[in-house]
């Protein structure tokens, strides 16, 4: 065990499945003797050289293109977006291209491309560098998306994208990057990625999010037994697929369900969960689903954003509805 | 350096005319341009102290690039457009955006909050590229309605890879639209060197589109002026696009963010520190006369009250209504804005929904 950042723990991670497999090729814009702009290449380009740890030119369509020809080319690119904002020039290539090219292909070409995208806001950024573009992705079928809640999760969950023959939408919460774990980086990755995880047992209500949201979650659930209320928190992690049975199990238990995510609330990941949600669990639940997220607005100026993001007030008074429902 | 360049006042401040792009500068015109590069160079020293004092998230420094800036920003007339991206910070202060506006943005209370028609500049893109292709729909549009105008678009080495600057010149060649792409060579793109975004000179791209092209000394006002103002004249004109390399320098950091320690060398740095664009316009206006103590002073003066107002303005501006940031995400009313507006106001007033 080593205690890590997200950073530090990607880093670990990108650098365990290079490794492994000469095959693995990082792509993006200041990856090399920068190392990222967050850091998470750092070194990798003097330890693998340019060949593996490719400093492109500034062109998102001409990164994420030019990574499909190179997994034809039997290649596992790994593709740095610079910013959540910034990934919308690629989203041809990645809408078009990426997701169908293995369907089009009727199976015989796999698209084993990560584009990892560091998404959401909470750190004071100015324009475009705070969005959360996951429904869009999620919302593309032969994309997969992923995205860590916390370091130790990043380590393994890169490492398992990265060895995914499917195309990996990898989204990083970058308010955790400097959030330190602990981080099992000695055990064998076992398992798959494409699970929910339950963090926590209540009997009272049901918190589900993913990625910046976990610890929020886990914060609000400490929280919320001051006002006496018992929560349980799921950490979806992987938001194509879906893996929602832990969700229903548990909302059986509980009979109240608050799905939170950053992005807006209209037409986001929540309404999916809200949806299946009341089809799974209609006869158990004692109030509808609510859901917390963004409202209705792009991305505001940063000295609104601790009107718009879900904080632990809004999220307790979402489970102040459910319990007085 | 010997570079193939229109350069009309060397390094060492020597006027030297030219016959594709004459200039005749006279004292005044001097003086309003060492006026601009004084008081864009301390809105960039303001800029950055106040964010290093966390009253401001981030900016972008500007120190090198005044010169092409200025320049650029002087060979516009009042009514022609410009399209450009953070880093022009030089044009902001030739068309009058007050840098209070400007730094509302870097301090997050606004997304932008200049006057577009008043400064005749659309707003700044960060995404890097779109707005080549803004210039050039906006000059389609100046084309239509047969006015005697011209779009100046600005953008970096770097976006010049971008699909979006790639199709905005064949638009612009395609219907001869009158638009001056100027492209500010400063060597990088955050990390990334100019080498890796063009294997040949940038200015040598535009004849595959079939557009007429220059390179010049983005660190000399003048050759910034002349040539920026024959190539919008041109345009006004009707005589379609032209492109324009200035050769300059960021000798900051790309943003207060970055560590450019990383992947450059100082000495780099100190080379482009002697072609100083301000440092050769000055001596070239000592030798013509055309600076005297007095007129340094009030320069310094404007600077040092220039200075003070955007430091009372920003410390401690207090954060936007909340209830804003529902503000104008669309024209008309729409129902899901106001429901959600109305939800805000409800909790943030402790009433449950
Ligand atoms: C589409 C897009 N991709 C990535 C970025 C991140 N980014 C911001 S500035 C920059 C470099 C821009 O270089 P250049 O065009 O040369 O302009 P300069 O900053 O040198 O003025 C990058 C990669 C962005 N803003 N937009
Ligand atoms: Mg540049």
């Amino acid at each position: 065990m080593t205690e890590m950042t997200m950073v530090q723990a990607l880093n670990a991670g990108l650098r365990r499945a290079m490794e492994s497999d000469p095959r693995v090729l990082l792509m993006g814009e200041d990856i090399g003797p920068l190392g990222g702009v967050f850091r998470v290449t750092d070194g990798l380009q003097k330890d693998f050289g340019e060949q593996r740890v490719v400093d492109t030119p500034l062109a998102e369509s001409g990164i994420v293109g030019t990574a499909v020809g190179l997994a034809m080319r039997g290649y596992r690119p790994v593709v740095e977006i610079q910013f959540d904002g910034f990934v919308y020039p690629a989203f041809d290539q990645i809408v078009t291209m990426v997701a169908k090219h293995h369907y089009r292909s009727g199976g015989i070409t796999p698209m084993p491309i990560v584009i990892r995208i560091p998404y959401g806001g909470g750190i004071g950024a100015v324009e475009h560098h705070s969005e959360s573009p996951e429904a869009y992705f999620a919302h593309t079928p032969g994309l997969r998306v992923l995205t860590p809640g916390d370091a130790a999760e990043a380590y393994v969950t890169i490492q398992q994208a990265i060895a995914c023959d499917d195309p990996v939408i990898y989204l990083e919460p970058k308010r955790r990057y400097w959030d330190r774990v602990e981080v099992d980086d000695v055990s064998a990755i076992s398992g798959g990625p494409w699970t929910s995880r339950v963090l926590r047992q209540g009997i009272d209500v049901t918190l589900v999010g993913y990625g910046p949201m976990v610890r929020t979650m886990l914060e609000v659930a400490e929280a919320a037994t001051e006002e006496g209320w018992d929560c349980s928190v799921i950490d979806l992690r992987t938001l194509s697929p879906l893996d929602l049975d832990p969700v229903f199990d548990d909302v059986r238990r509980t009979g109240r369900c608050v799905v939170i995510h950053e992005a807006p609330t209209v037409l986001g990941i929540g309404a999916e969960v809200a949806a299946r949600v009341m089809k799974e669990c209609f006869f158990h639940l004692e109030a509808p689903v609510e859901r917390v997220g963004g409202a209705f607005i792009p991305y505001p100026p940063n000295r609104y954003e601790k009107h718009y993001l879900p904080t632990a007030d809004r999220i307790l008074d979402a489970i102040e509805q459910v319990m007085s429902a | 350096m010997t570079e193939d360049f229109v350069q009309l006042l060397t390094p060492n401040g020597e006027f030297r005319p030219h016959l594709d792009y004459p200039l005749e500068p006279d004292a005044d015109l001097l003086r309003a341009l060492y006026r601009d590069i004084v008081l864009t160079r301390r809105n960039d020293v303001e800029s950055t102290a106040l964010q290093r004092t966390g009253e401001l998230g981030l900016w972008c420094p500007v120190l090198g690039q005044e010169g092409i800036q200025v320049g650029a920003g002087h060979a516009m007339r009042r009514d022609d457009y410009g399209f450009t991206t953070y880093r022009e910070v030089g044009l902001f202060q030739v068309r009058g955006v007050d840098p209070v506006e400007l730094l509302q943005l870097y301090r997050g209370n606004s997304h932008a909050s200049w006057d577009l028609t008043r400064v005749g500049l659309g707003l700044f893109t960060i995404v890097i590229g779109s707005h080549a292709l803004h210039s050039v729909g906006y000059a389609m549009g100046i084309q239509r309605d047969g006015a005697d105008q011209a779009v100046l678009s600005c953008f970096g080495d770097g976006a010049t890879s971008t699909g979006d600057v790639h199709e905005a010149m064949v638009f612009a060649a395609t219907y001869a639209a009158p638009v001056v792409f100027l492209v500010q060579n400063n060597q990088w793109a955050i990390s990334v060197p100019v080498s890796r975004q063009a294997h040949a000179p940038l200015v040598q791209r535009a004849a595959g589109y079939g557009i007429p092209s220059v390179r010049i000394d983005g660190n000399d006002v003048l050759a910034g002026l002349a040539v920026t103002r024959v190539a919008l004249d041109h345009a006004r004109e009707g005589g379609g696009p032209t492109f324009i390399e200035a050769m300059t320098y960021r000798r900051g950091a790309h943003t207060t963010s970055d560590d450019p320690t990383r992947y450059r060398a100082e000495t780099e740095v100190e080379h482009w520190a002697a072609l100083d664009p301000l440092d050769r316009l000055t001596r070239y206006m000592e030798s013509a006369g055309a600076l005297d103590e007095a007129f340094v002073a009030s320069v310094q003066a404007e600077a040092d009250a220039m200075g003070e107002r955007i430091r009372g303005a920003i410390r401690g501006m207090p954060d936007p209504d909340p209830v804003g940031m529902f503000n104008a995400v669309y024209a008309e009313p729409h129902p899901q804005v106001e429901a959600d507006r109305q939800a805000f106001i409800a909790a943030s007033t402790g009433q449950l929904p």
